[in-house]
């Protein structure tokens, strides 16, 4: 085997391993019970995916084709900033909205504080 | 070898959009359909990954960036509206 058909085997199981966790993250989605556990299961599992694909494209540009983009790069650090951004901001807003917790959840931290948190903001 | 493995892992990213499509489709609240389709956007941006290392071609990444902000635009704005009624306040305090 030449050193472009092994590094090639190293980013097709690196994208695989991308994928994977992408199918992982969408029965979370369909299999959990309410809406903060499934934001739990869209954003951090689906944020490792992506990023795991991304890597995977970059080594490919980098190794096999001699090609270092640094627009893969940006496409990286813009989905790591901004996917934990955006599941906090839509469970916030969920809760705020008043979208019930699972029947099961024993703890809620944010009971009460509710009033005084929306007149200081 | 590389190319069966991106094939399959093309595959199972569009299985798992549809997948995150039956929970727009059902969610039982707004928010459930917003993270939904704020997963459906990521997974899109893997799957033009995938696509263009199957094609071996650049043409695709600025598609990419595109989407991620996109995503990310649309996420706030829902959970904006969500959360007060409107996108954009006229009162300013």
């Amino acid at each position: 085997m030449s050193v472009n058909e092994i590094s090639g085997l190293i980013i097709g199981i690196i994208v695989f391993l991308g994928s994977v966790l992408s199918l992982i993250s969408a029965i979370g989605l369909v299999r959990l019970p309410d809406i903060y556990t499934r934001s739990h299961a869209a954003t951090k599992s689906a944020t490792l995916s992506v990023l795991c694909i991304l890597f995977g494209l970059f080594l490919f540009f980098t190794v096999i084709k001699d090609y270092v983009s640094a627009r893969i790069l940006l496409g990286i650090v813009f989905v790591f900033i901004t996917a934990p951004v955006g599941g906090h901001l839509i469970s916030r807003a969920a809760y705020h909205s008043g979208v019930s917790l699972w029947e099961s959840s024993i703890h809620d931290e944010l009971n009460g504080k509710k009033d005084k948190q929306h007149t200081s903001s | 070898m590389m190319n069966l493995l991106l094939h399959i892992s093309a595959v199972i990213i569009a299985v798992s959009i549809l997948i995150a499509l039956y929970r727009v489709a059902k969610g039982p609240s707004m928010p459930d359909r917003v993270i939904a389709l704020d997963m459906i956007g990521i997974n899109l941006i893997s799957l033009v990954a995938v696509v263009s290392l199957i094609l071996e071609t650049t043409a695709f990444f600025e598609v990419m960036l595109l989407l991620g902000i996109l995503a990310f635009i649309g996420t706030v704005a829902f959970s904006k509206f969500i959360e007060k009624g409107v996108v954009i306040e006229r009162k300013r305090d």
